[in-house]
Parts: structure tokens; C-alpha cells; sequence
């Protein structure tokens, strides 16, 4: 766990990064209502890129997205150790197929940068934010946007 | 306040409950079938209304309702005959009411001349006397009523206003009949409450007690005088008395003079609010007669309940929905759980004999009594649901001009309650249809020998497991020329095409099919039957047409009984486990190869008794590689769709037919084209729920592989 | 001592109204739907004031009035009527049957305590 800030009384908010694609995202926590172990899916007709199917969560279906191809990356390979991260968006859930989580980061909001082409409204890029780490930097994703974009309309 | 907030949607429940009731009655004067207390229900529910309205100061329903009230009121007492004029004011003056309740729950806002044209139509009834005398009619009429409200507030106001008038003194002689004893008044209650007003003093005469055997109930015995120094004004003094007027003798004036020294000191040792004198002791049991043996609680006993058997409804008990839908969560996490201890046995290698296999059975008998028996709770009747319908006939029928009658049948019918909400909208979508396009005008009518106002029927009916609503109007039947040329030119299908009757009907269904030449206020909303029939579909029902010219059209909707859970088959399509629910499903068949007949590049027949059925690729409409092993005979599923058309499905495999818990895929995802939901296996994997009837009877974009590749659409 | 109130009405409304008011002014509350629960109820629970609709189907406010004082127990009860109508005729009617005072709706929280500690003598 890498703390990010010591400036003065800057606001806190806690991400859950992870790697999909080769490449670091997070997303903010509250968000996040749980990681699970990668497991069977039901693949679904007629899906659009990037929605690998549908499975059980303790008894509610929600679909299952491959971050990485609804990012336009490569599709994320098979791989036992994937995770889902099950993320809350209003009232839907759904799980994203990601490669791995890598940690939890608590971030000042002034750490977060906003390129002028993230100032479209929600849902417009599917990335919100850029937060500079340790390492190098993690892409804060706007759930609207996996949700809606490509395809998704399709009936 | 939250207290008050959920009394507030307690009354609007109620509202609904009474607007039922309201109808109900209504219906019953409309057929003749009424009696005296049918007018009492309905000027009762009517009645509630308005009291609860009053509590909520809504004033535009109060002031509405007690019009209502008014006029029912003048015919419950006999004073009004019902003719047919009148009942029809009565109905639009309900149909008024829900609108206004439904304003007010809504917080939004009545047009205000339609209120005043329905109050005008009510008022016509009255009486221009009786409408001067106690039918406050105007817009003002709310005013008036709820002023009524502040009757006794001079007493609380008194003790808030600063004293600046001058102090008056009172005299008042008081002298009570029994009467007023026995309605449960205590002069010395009264005396304490004029303490409140000022200072009082008090003498008492009994010089006038009769002798004990005189006794006589109805003669004043006693009598009072009172002297108060307030500044209330005498007719704060005389409200005190308001309730015992009639039941004393009372006067009550202003003395000339202060209150004499005398009387001050008296008034100090008397307390403010004198504590209850003895006399209603010492009244009250000469007056009471020798109790009876029967004592009260053994008389109600003995005579109420016969009374409350005969009226009493069953009793319930009120349980918020959220209470429901977490047991009905629950009880589908025990079926599936059930469902996988159940795999696990069998796949036990040593289970057969056991004890094991009896247990797993009896688990698997008592998780679906329990089912059903929460099932049960969700089911409503469809009543209220067609009430509702009248009115919608009654507006569509002004609006195109006819004149149209609805009959309701099987109203006691009970579906699931969202089964039921959600049905609102298609039904009113189709009886709106039924009212614009299934009936002729009037003169039509009488041109082709009908009565001139038209009839709907609805009804509801148990079938198989299923509810069956059928909506049936003695129109002109469907212009089937008219809806083939209109597909055509819209391009629905080829200008060459043949259809049979069955399919021309069912062009109705199809997105973007509107019959309608000229955009009438109904139905010239963009919304065609495609909007109903989805929003069936998504129910789980299924939608079908029946027409027979000159004479009119059925359509028939059937639903399941629960959205909860359903029987369904469980199939292989490539490798997927799939469910196909049986109620669409007449038979599986492995034909042999010689019944198979190819047509053209891509389509299939199957021969059964010399008639041709088409065979679709479930894989292939779903978008799944096709079967590459054509020389095999297929495995299908013979299924026939509410039109009576069939059509056979292949499948890889049919395992075994089991209950399944119903998923929707639309909360967490969205709809899917060709699966109605999704369910959870035994081993607690999703398995999707075929729609058959989309994947079977969804032809008329002929061949479209275009669907059939969907990861390369979108991209 | 609590004062027990036994409410009347056939609407449900209603019912939760005077049960939130009276329990507000620290009574207890007991109701019932219709008149003959209501003198079911009065013969069970003796309370210390009645408020009643009239209007309610089986049987109505003036024969909750009547059956309550013809009976041997509790008679001289108050019995207050609860009303929209301001008409005289049915004070006067409901005076006539007994009733011990009369309440119309709709009213305000103060003025129908103000009214029960009135006809019960309770302090407050």
C-alpha cells in the first residue's frame, strides 16, 4: 500500500489499481464492491466486443466485461489468475475480467491530473483521470463509458 | 415528519383501495344489480376519501370529492333518481377523482377548468336549493369547509393571545337533564374548562333533588351558578357550553357589576380545575337500570359475529413489498441450492438404494410447497387492473366518437403482482386499439346490423399453469388486404410474398406496422403493437390474434402464472446449456433423415402428416457456429406459437425438465435478442432461457446473417 | 393514569391519523374498522373515551352511540363523533343519540386533544 500524499489538507480518495492489458487502471473504491477469483461464464448472443458473458453472484447475473477489449487493447488472454473486479455503476453490477490487482492507493485529489480530452461529460472516454504513482502512472476509468460505449446500444 | 409521511401514503393505498370499491359500485348501479347499500359503499368510499384528503389539506380533491358526495348523498336518501344521465356523471366524476388523487400523490397539478367542468357536471344534479343550503359549490367551497376547522380553536387560541380586552363578568345559570349525564358529559369538567377562560365561582342548588323514589331521569334536579371574570368574549363562553346544548338549561350573561368579594373568595379555595365532583357517582348509578346478567361483552359476542361473518373480509395483514421480494429471493437461492445437493447425489456412485435419494426428494417437495406458497403472496387479483380499463374505454370512445360498452370477466384472477403492473400499459395500448381500430362508428354499426355501441370484452380465465387475458371487440375484424398492402409498401416483406391468414396477422406485431391512415389522438404516438408485444414478451407471455371479419378480433395474451420461476426444458446448443421453457413446446422429435427436406441454399422442412413446418438453427440464430455435421438427423423441438403456427427447433441435446428461478438479464445488463432471461444451474452456473417464440416466429427479415456474427458488430 | 382512546373508522386514513395524535399527546390508542368492531373492542378493552366515525359500513357512528349506551358497562363513556359534515342537523342528530361531542374533520392535532383531555378531564 503506497500512500501518494503529504501536502496540505488535501482530500483523500482511496483507488483499487489493477493491470489489464499491460497497462495500470484503477478505479475508485467505492466502486468496487469485491475481487473475485476468475471462474466459468455463460457466454451470451449477440454481445458486443469486449462482453465476455454473464455470471452468478450469489445469485444475481451480471455480465462480464474484458476491460482490455473495451479499452480497444488486445483482448485479455485466458489465464487462471485473472481476477473479476465487480464494480457498482448506479445500480448495475458487473464484473470486469482484468489480469491482476495491484494494489490499493489513498491519492490527494490534486495529485489527479485531467487531460483536456477527459473533460468531456461521463461516458464521452473511458478514461477520467490520470494519477501519477510510484512507478510511473495508473488511468482512472469512467464506468460509464465501458458500459455504454461500443456497441452497447445494439438491440 | 416521517410518521405523518407514511400515514399520507397510507391514504393514498387506501385511495386506491376505495377508488375500487368506488367502481365497483358503480359497475353494480350501471347493470341494475345495485341495492341500497351498494349507494352507501359508494358514498362512503367516496366519503374517505375526503376525510383523509381534509387531513392532507388537499384541497382541490376535498373540494371535489364533497361535490360527489354531495350528489351521491341526494340519491342515497332517495331525493335524486339514477338515470342514465346521471351515471354517466357519476363515472366521469370518478374517473375525475382518480385523476385528482393520483395529482395529489403525484404533487403535480390538476387543469383547474376540468376540475370546475366536472364539479358543473355534478352540480347540475343538485337541487338549486339544496345546492344554497349545504352544497357549497364554488371554488370558495374549500374555504368554507375548512374553516369549519377552527370550531374549538378559540379555546387554545385564548390561552395564546395576550389579554388586552377588558375583563367581563359572567353569570351563568346552569341547570343539567339527565341527559346530559348519560351522553358522558361532567358538569365538573365543564366548569373546568370555562377555568380556562377567566375565574370562576361557583354555587350549587340542591334544593330541587327530588325525593330518591321521584326519581324521575328527564327532570332537571340541580342546578348551578357559575360567576367568571374573563375577558373572553360571550361567545368563547357559550362554545363551552356548545356540545350540552339542548341537554341543559343555560344562561349565560354579563353581569353589570364585578364579581363580589364574596364569590373571589370562594373561588380561591375552589381548584382551577376542580376535581370530578361525587355527583356523577351519586347520578349516575340511580340512573343506570339493574345490569342485566348478559353482560355487554357476552351480547356483542353473541350477535357480532354473525354480523362480521356475513360482511367481515378475510383478514390480511399489510407487508411491504421489499419483505416479500427478499423472502421470494430467498426461497430461489433454496430451490438452486436444492437443485445442486440434488446433482451431487446423483452423482454419487452409491446413492441409488440410499436413504439419501428419499430425503433429497422430500428437500426437493417441501422447497416448492414453500415456494408456492410465497408465490402466493405476490398474487393479486386482476381487478383494479380492469377498472382501470373502463375508463379507458370511456376516454377512447369520446375521443374517436363511438360508442363502446367494457364487460370484464374473471376479474377475481390472481397474477403476480408485477406481472399485473406491468401488463398496465400493453393492456391499455390495446384497449385503446380495440376501442380505434376494432370498432366502427356508430353508424357503420347500424349499417351492418350491430347494436350502435360497441363491446369489449375482457377476461381473464386460468389455462395450463397460465393466465390467459383475452381482449375481444365485435368490431369489423381485421382488413387483412389493408395490412398486407401497408407491409409491402413499408418494405416488411417482399411485394411477391403469400402469406397465410395467421402471418398476415402477426405483420401487426412487427416494428413500425401502423394501421392508422389518419394520426388520431390515440394512437398517434408512434407506439404500434411491436411496444406490446415486447413488453409481453418480457413478462414471459405471449401475445396472439384471433379475427374474424364483420364479426371482430381477440388477442390473447398468455401469461405465466409467477415471474419467479418457470418449467422449463433443459437443452444443449453447442456445447451451452440452455433452457427452453415448455409451455411452448409441443414435442421433441428425431425425425428421420427422409422427412427433412432441404429448400433452396439455407432452409430446412420437416414433413409431418403431409405438412411442411420450418426448422430453424437455435445455434444459428443466436449467432453460434452452425451444426457442421448436416447429414445427422436433427434433434427438434416441435413448438407452436399462440397462433397455432409451428415450427421446429434444433438442438443438440434435451437433457431433463426441471423448474428453473428466473434471472432477468436486463437489470445488470440489457435485453438480448432470442433469450427472454437467464437462470442458475445446479452446479451454479448461468444458463440462458430461450424465447423461443422470437427465435421461431421472427422471420420476416427472411435470412439475416448479418445477426449471426455479433463480435465483429460494433467494433 | 394513561387515558385510553377507542378510535372508529372505517378508513384506514383516519385511523393512523387519530392513533399518531393521540399516542403524540401520551394516550393509548386502541382501533377498530367498522361499528361492530368497535363495540367489540369497547367491550374488551374499556376505554376511557370513544371517537367514532358515522359513516361505516355494518354499523354506523349512530349505532356504535346506541349499542355503547344502551349497554350496562362504561355507558356514560364519552363519546365524541368524528365528522366532515358541519351541518347542525347531524350535531344535533348525533347529540340526540348521545353522543358527548363531536369532532370535525379534518382537524388539527391540538384541537382534538384539546377536545379528549376536555370531555375526559385528563390534566395536561
Amino acid at each position: 500500500m503506497t500512500a501518494v500524499n503529504d501536502k496540505a489538507t488535501p482530500q483523500i480518495t482511496e483507488f483499487v489499481a489493477f493491470y489489464s492489458g499491460g497497462q495500470s487502471f484503477s478505479i475508485e473504491i467505492s466502486q468496487v464492491r469485491e475481487i473475485r477469483r476468475w471462474g466459468p461464464f455463460t457466454s451470451v448472443p449477440h454481445s458486443p466486443t469486449g462482453v465476455l458473458g454473464v455470471m452468478n453472484l450469489r445469485g444475481s447475473v451480471i455480465p462480464i466485461y474484458d476491460l482490455a477489449a473495451r479499452l480497444g487493447l488486445a483482448p485479455t488472454p485466458e489465464n487462471p489468475r485473472n481476477v473479476i473486479v465487480v464494480v457498482m455503476y448506479g445500480d448495475q453490477t458487473l464484473g470486469l475480467l482484468v489480469e491482476s490487482v495491484s494494489e490499493i492507493m489513498s491519492v490527494s485529489n490534486d495529485s489527479i491530473q485531467i487531460t483536456p480530452e477527459m473533460r468531456a461529460e461521463s461516458g464521452q472516454t473511458p478514461i477520467a483521470g490520470l494519477i501519477n504513482t510510484d512507478g510511473g502512472l495508473t488511468q482512472i476509468v469512467d464506468l460509464a463509458s465501458i458500459i455504454r460505449a461500443r456497441g452497447t446500444a445494439a438491440a | 415528519m416521517s410518521t405523518l409521511n407514511s400515514i399520507r401514503d397510507t391514504f393514498f393505498e387506501e385511495c386506491e383501495d376505495l377508488m375500487a370499491d368506488l367502481a365497483d359500485g358503480l359497475a353494480k348501479m350501471q347493470s341494475g344489480s345495485a341495492d341500497p347499500e351498494t349507494v352507501n359503499a359508494v358514498f362512503r368510499a367516496v366519503h374517505s376519501v375526503k376525510g383523509g384528503a381534509g387531513a392532507f389539506s388537499l384541497t382541490e380533491l376535498v373540494a371535489f370529492s364533497h361535490q360527489f358526495e354531495t350528489v351521491l348523498d341526494e340519491l342515497r336518501s332517495d331525493r335524486l333518481k339514477l338515470q342514465p344521465e346521471l351515471m354517466f356523471t357519476l363515472l366521469r366524476s370518478a374517473d375525475h377523482l382518480t385523476v385528482l388523487i393520483e395529482a395529489a400523490r403525484d404533487g403535480v397539478d390538476v387543469d383547474a377548468v376540468v376540475t370546475q367542468n366536472s364539479a358543473a357536471a355534478l352540480r347540475i344534479w343538485l337541487k338549486p336549493s339544496s345546492d344554497a343550503a349545504d352544497a357549497p359549490a364554488s371554488a370558495s367551497e374549500s374555504f368554507s369547509f375548512a374553516a369549519v376547522t377552527l370550531d374549538f380553536g378559540a379555546f387554545d387560541q385564548l390561552n395564546d393571545t395576550p389579554n388586552e380586552p377588558e375583563l367581563k363578568h359572567y353569570e351563568i345559570a346552569f341547570q343539567p337533564t339527565a341527559t346530559l349525564f348519560s351522553n358522558g358529559h361532567e358538569p365538573a369538567l365543564l366548569f373546568g374548562e370555562l377555568s380556562r377562560l377567566g375565574t370562576v365561582s361557583s354555587t350549587i342548588d340542591l334544593g330541587e333533588l327530588p325525593a330518591w323514589e321521584e326519581f324521575d331521569t328527564t327532570v332537571p334536579f340541580m342546578k348551578w351558578t357559575l360567576k367568571l371574570a374573563s375577558t373572553a368574549e360571550i361567545d368563547q363562553v357559550r362554545a363551552v357550553f356548545e356540545f350540552v346544548d339542548g341537554l341543559c338549561k343555560l344562561n349565560i350573561v354579563v353581569a353589570p357589576m364585578p364579581v363580589d368579594q364574596e364569590a373571589l373568595q370562594f373561588e380561591a379555595s375552589l381548584p382551577p380545575a376542580p376535581a370530578p365532583l361525587p355527583m356523577r357517582q351519586a347520578v349516575a348509578e340511580p340512573i343506570a337500570p339493574v345490569p342485566e346478567k348478559p353482560s355487554p361483552a357476552v351480547k356483542a359476542a353473541s350477535v357480532s359475529p354473525q354480523i362480521s361473518d356475513q360482511h367481515g373480509p378475510k383478514p390480511t395483514l399489510r407487508v411491504e413489498l421489499d419483505r416479500v421480494d427478499r423472502l421470494i429471493n430467498a426461497v430461489g437461492e433454496l430451490i438452486i441450492n436444492q437443485a445442486m445437493i440434488a446433482q451431487r447425489v446423483n452423482e454419487m456412485p452409491v446413492t441409488t438404494d440410499s436413504e439419501v435419494v428419499t430425503y433429497v426428494e422430500d428437500y426437493r417437495l417441501l422447497a416448492r410447497d414453500i415456494q408456492e406458497a410465497v408465490m402466493a403472496i405476490r398474487a393479486q387479483p386482476v381487478k383494479p387492473l380492469f377498472q382501470r380499463m373502463s375508463r379507458i374505454v370511456r376516454e377512447a370512445a369520446d375521443a374517436t366518437g363511438k360508442s363502446a360498452q367494457l364487460l370484464a370477466f374473471g376479474e377475481e384472477i390472481e397474477v403476480d403482482k408485477t406481472v399485473i403492473e406491468r401488463l398496465a400499459d400493453p393492456l391499455t395500448h390495446m384497449i385503446r386499439n380495440a376501442v380505434d381500430h376494432g370498432l366502427e362508428s356508430p353508424e357503420d354499426r347500424i349499417k351492418a346490423g350491430k347494436e350502435a355501441c360497441g363491446t369489449i370484452r375482457l377476461s381473464a380465465a386460468h389455462r395450463s399453469g397460465r393466465v390467459i387475458i383475452s381482449i375481444k371487440d365485435d368490431g369489423a375484424g381485421l382488413n387483412r388486404p389493408k395490412i398486407l398492402k401497408i407491409a409491402k409498401d413499408k418494405g416488411l416483406i417482399p411485394q411477391d410474398a403469400d402469406l397465410v391468414e395467421a402471418d398476415i396477422d402477426s405483420l401487426l406485431f412487427q416494428p413500425g406496422f401502423s394501421t392508422a391512415q389518419k394520426v388520431s389522438n390515440l394512437s398517434g404516438r408512434g407506439v404500434g403493437l411491436d411496444v406490446v408485444r415486447t413488453a409481453v414478451t418480457a413478462l414471459g407471455g405471449r401475445v396472439a390474434i384471433n379475427s374474424v371479419p364483420g364479426q371482430g378480433t381477440e388477442f390473447t395474451i398468455s401469461l405465466p402464472l409467477t415471474l419467479a420461476v418457470m418449467d422449463g426444458m433443459v437443452v444443449s446448443v453447442r456445447g451451452q446449456t440452455m433452457i427452453a421453457p415448455i409451455s411452448s413446446i409441443v414435442e421433441t422429435i428425431r425425425p428421420a433423415l427422409s422427412e427433412v427436406h432441404s429448400v433452396g441454399p439455407s432452409s430446412k422442412y420437416l414433413s409431418i402428416l403431409g405438412e411442411f413446418i420450418p426448422i430453424i438453427d437455435v445455434a444459428a440464430s443466436l449467432g453460434i457456429a452452425p451444426n457442421t455435421s448436416p447429414s445427422d438427423p436433427p434433434l427438434l423441438l416441435l413448438v407452436e406459437s399462440e397462433n397455432q403456427s409451428q415450427c421446429a427447433l434444433i438442438v443438440d441435446e434435451v437433457h431433463d425438465q426441471r423448474q428453473v428461478v428466473i434471472k432477468g438479464l436486463e437489470h445488470n445488463y440489457r435485453s438480448v435478442q432470442g433469450v427472454s432471461a437467464a437462470t442458475v444451474l445446479g452446479n451454479g452456473q448461468i444458463a440462458l432461457i430461450l424465447d423461443l417464440d422470437a427465435i421461431a416466429f421472427q422471420r420476416s427479415a427472411p435470412e439475416a446473417p448479418a445477426e449471426a456474427s455479433p463480435l465483429t458488430k460494433g467494433a | 393514569m394513561t387515558i385510553k382512546v377507542l378510535a372508529i373508522d372505517d378508513s384506514r386514513t383516519i385511523r393512523s391519523l387519530v392513533r399518531k395524535v393521540m399516542e403524540d399527546a401520551g394516550f393509548h390508542c386502541v382501533c377498530a374498522e367498522d361499528g361492530v368492531e368497535g363495540v367489540n373492542r369497547f367491550a374488551e378493552e374499556s376505554p376511557d373515551i370513544v371517537i367514532t366515525d358515522i359513516n361505516m359500513p355494518n354499523m354506523d357512528g349512530f349505532g356504535v352511540i346506541n349499542t355503547i349506551r344502551g349497554g350496562t358497562t362504561n355507558r356514560m363513556v364519552p363519546i365524541l363523533v368524528l365528522t366532515t359534515e358541519s351541518a347542525d342537523h347531524l350535531k344535533a342528530r348525533a347529540r340526540e343519540a348521545g353522543a358527548t361531542g363531536w369532532i370535525v374533520k379534518p382537524f388539527d392535532d391540538e384541537t382534538i386533544v384539546s377536545l379528549v383531555r376536555r370531555v375526559t378531564g385528563a390534566r395536561g
